[in-house]
């Protein structure tokens, strides 16, 4: 399949409460896609389902051709082929810096302990945090921290990225040192898709832009066409409210 | 390999004569709530005056409290019940513990079963009064204080209530480890349930009717009280906390 | 009233090598199999399988509401039976009263562990397991890896004031007769009419035992807190 994540007609309730309403969409191989929109719009619910983290009831959902609502579908595997990224980047508190690029080589991929130790120290290098190799968690600041959580999905040479509010939990100084990170990621060729309020990342490296409000899809469109002519009230709000800051 | 259950066991009269094996258990029943009701009542009067003196952020009667707490939380219960049998008549004087040791069974295993239990379990109940106190907002203390009620009218009228539900749950697990507890009586003759089941697992030999008729009134005798408590709980649950069921501010007077 | 505190002295050996090390090796084996059990039987009570929640839930309630002297009794009886059961023998088999006290004091405090581990499951924040599903780990990797780990190392306190409350419990082994620490006292107290030199010796020791342990605890406490 040419497209990466493919989502048709998905939606999913609370109860009664209806959280996504038949949300259509895909990510190619290659492609930077932003889900944008206000809270409660249901973005964030939306890239959980699509690694199984949540389930969702109607539609489906398709990984690289694999169906993700499956109840066949073996979801560790498919789920260590899609890297993602945490608001509260959950880094595991009790093993170190190294040993959280690890874990998930060792217990899932099943490498060697030299191979993925090896793995793990390019990755930190890779996103500038070398020196922090035996460090805990608790020990590293807010971005680190998200640097290190990207490493973490990294390692799994995954075929994508999932990101949920990236830098939402991140005082602002600290914003861009993950971010820069994401940029090089995209330079590179990486399968993403952003939850995220950064406008100025989407602008510099989105190819699409994905507009939710209130569980539904409302735009879907280039980047340019995105930021120069939004076709719905809905979106230039919010676009207007968003970049006077 | 073949165990005889016989139910019947419980009509048959027990050696003592007194009565059926079953009115045996409902009478080992009726010491242990008594002894239970007994200590409980030791525990709660000592508890509620130890907790509440521990807030009182004297450094003196704070360290007092805690050597009080650390004493009887260190040593076994069942030590400390061979201690007010066989040890606390002989520490006293002369005539005080000669009075003890003459006194005719059950009282010489009660008084002493009841001393140990209510001692025992005024430690829990004092930190459980303590928390309780300390999760209080500080400035009800003070807002006592500000109308001109003395430390004690302020812990009695303003803070202890409230207090006293806020822990009503832990209290009620502690009431039934206090039912619990009794059984250890049986180890200086006190007759209560789990006694007497021995007894008549000793006299009949039906072991497991003897233990299951025990473990069954047990499990009622928890019920009770737990159906009891949330009784009581419901009855004295204030408007605008927690759990309660207008949550809803009340507007106007 | 003359007091002979030599009957300590004479019977130190019997004491401590007979009595307490029947009461610390109770102890130390039925923690260990208690944890193990609980931590099981706390996994079954927050599965979604409701015949396993059920199942546990039963079984920690029934430990809890009843007194442990009942327990020790029942089992102390049942043993014999079920091993016979078991080895398909037809009398009841012959066991220990070690073994007998092991059973029971395992079954007894695993009850009491399983809340413990439970608190301690829940009080995981629910994004760590997403965390690690994200990476692919399954549910037995996830639980093994990252979320009982850190349960552990946060109820570690809880753990083991609940250990020494099973340290004192197992004097309770006085009820059948057993030689445990209180029950060598308590044989040599009758045997030389000493009983309260040797009860009130009995109190130091455990109260000297349990301080320390318990002073223990709280040196752990504060320097063991995962940072978050």
């Amino acid at each position: 399949m040419h497209a990466t994540l493919h989502f048709q007609n998905v939606s999913k309730w609370y109860g009664d409460f209806q959280v996504l309403d038949q949300c259509s969409t895909q990510v190619n191989k290659g492609e930077v896609v932003v889900v944008c929109g206000p809270s409660g719009s249901g973005k964030s619910t939306l890239i959980k389902c699509a690694n199984g983290l949540e389930p969702f009831q109607k539609g489906s959902i398709h990984m690289d051709g694999l169906s993700v609502g499956d109840a066949a579908t073996n979801l560790p595997q498919l789920r260590a082929r899609i890297g993602m990224v945490f608001q509260h980047f959950e880094l595991f508190p009790h093993l170190s810096v190294t040993e959280n690029l690890t874990l998930g080589q060792l217990k899932v991929l099943n490498r060697s302990a030299e191979q993925a130790r090896e793995k793990a120290l390019g990755l930190l290098e890779r996103v500038g945090l070398s020196e922090h190799a035996n460090k805990f968690p608790g020990q590293l600041s807010g971005g680190q921290q998200q640097r290190v959580a990207i490493a973490r999905a990294l390692a799994m040479d995954p075929v994508a990225m999932l990101f949920d509010e990236p830098t939402s939990a991140l005082d602002p100084e600290m914003v861009s040192e993950v971010l820069d990170v994401m940029v090089q990621l995209a330079s590179e060729g990486m399968t993403m898709m952003v939850v995220t309020h950064e406008m100025g990342f989407a602008r510099k490296v989105a190819h699409r832009v994905i507009f939710m409000d209130q569980g539904r899809i409302v735009e879907d469109c280039s980047r340019d066409e995105f930021f120069g002519a939004p076709r719905s009230a809905r979106a230039q709000e919010f676009l207007s409210k968003i970049l006077s800051h | 390999m073949k165990y005889n259950w016989d139910w019947h066991i419980f009509a048959e009269l027990e050696p003592g004569a007194s009565g059926t094996y079953l009115a045996y258990l409902i009478g080992g029943l009726g010491w242990t709530v008594v002894t239970a009701l007994l200590a409980w009542t030791l525990a709660l009067a000592l508890g509620v005056l130890v907790g509440t003196l521990r807030t009182l952020g004297r450094p003196g009667i704070e360290k007092a409290c805690l050597a009080y707490t650390e004493l009887f939380r260190n040593i076994p219960l069942l030590v400390q019940m061979f201690l007010w049998y066989f040890v606390f008549p002989e520490l006293l004087p002369q005539a005080w513990g000669d009075a003890i040791k003459q006194m005719p069974p059950p009282w010489s295993s009660l008084v002493p079963a009841v001393l140990c239990l209510g001692l025992f379990m005024s430690v829990r109940v004092a930190e459980q009064v303590r928390s309780g106190i300390q999760a209080l907002p500080r400035g009800q203390r003070m807002a006592g204080l500000a109308v001109g009620l003395t430390t004690w009218q302020t812990y009695r009228y303003v803070l202890l209530p409230v207090v006293f539900r806020i822990i009503l749950p832990p209290l009620t697990s502690e009431f039934l480890n206090t039912i619990k507890n009794t059984s250890l009586a049986l180890t200086i003759g006190l007759m209560e349930l789990t006694g007497r089941a021995r007894a008549m697992q000793e006299f009949s030999f039906h072991v497991f009717e003897a233990f299951a008729a025990a473990t069954l009134i047990y499990l009622l005798v928890n019920l009770c009280v737990v159906l009891a408590m949330r009784k009581l709980e419901n009855h004295l649950r204030l408007p605008g906390y927690i759990g309660s069921a207008s949550n809803a501010p009340q507007a106007g007077h | 009233m003359n007091y002979d505190f030599d009957v300590i002295a004479r019977s130190w050996q019997y004491l401590f090598k007979e009595g307490m090390t029947f009461t610390l090796t109770l102890t130390a084996l039925s923690m260990v199999g208690g944890v193990v059990l609980g931590t099981a039987l706390a996994l079954m009570r927050l599965s979604p399988i409701k015949p396993l929640s059920a199942f546990a839930g039963a079984y920690v309630n029934l430990m809890r509401s009843l007194p442990l002297v009942l327990v020790i009794f029942w089992f102390f009886f049942l043993v014999p039976w079920l091993g016979a059961w078991i080895l398909g023998s037809k009398d009841p088999i012959k066991v220990g009263a070690f073994a007998s006290a092991l059973i029971t004091f395992t079954l007894f405090e695993a009850a009491f562990f399983c809340e413990i581990m439970r608190a301690g499951i829940q009080s995981i924040p629910s994004g760590q397991i997403s965390a690690a599903y994200a990476i692919g780990l399954n549910y037995r990797q996830a639980m093994s890896f990252v979320v009982l780990p850190q349960a552990f190392r946060n109820m570690l306190p809880v753990l083991l004031t609940q250990s020494i409350i099973l340290f004192q419990d197992t004097s309770l082994v006085y009820v059948i007769s057993s030689t445990d620490f209180l029950g060598a006292a308590s044989k040599v107290a009758n045997r030389d009419s000493r009983l309260l030199e040797m009860y009130t010796f009995a109190a130091l020791v455990y109260f000297v035992i349990c301080s320390l342990a318990s002073w223990g605890v709280r040196r752990l406490q504060a320097r063991t807190a995962i940072i978050r």
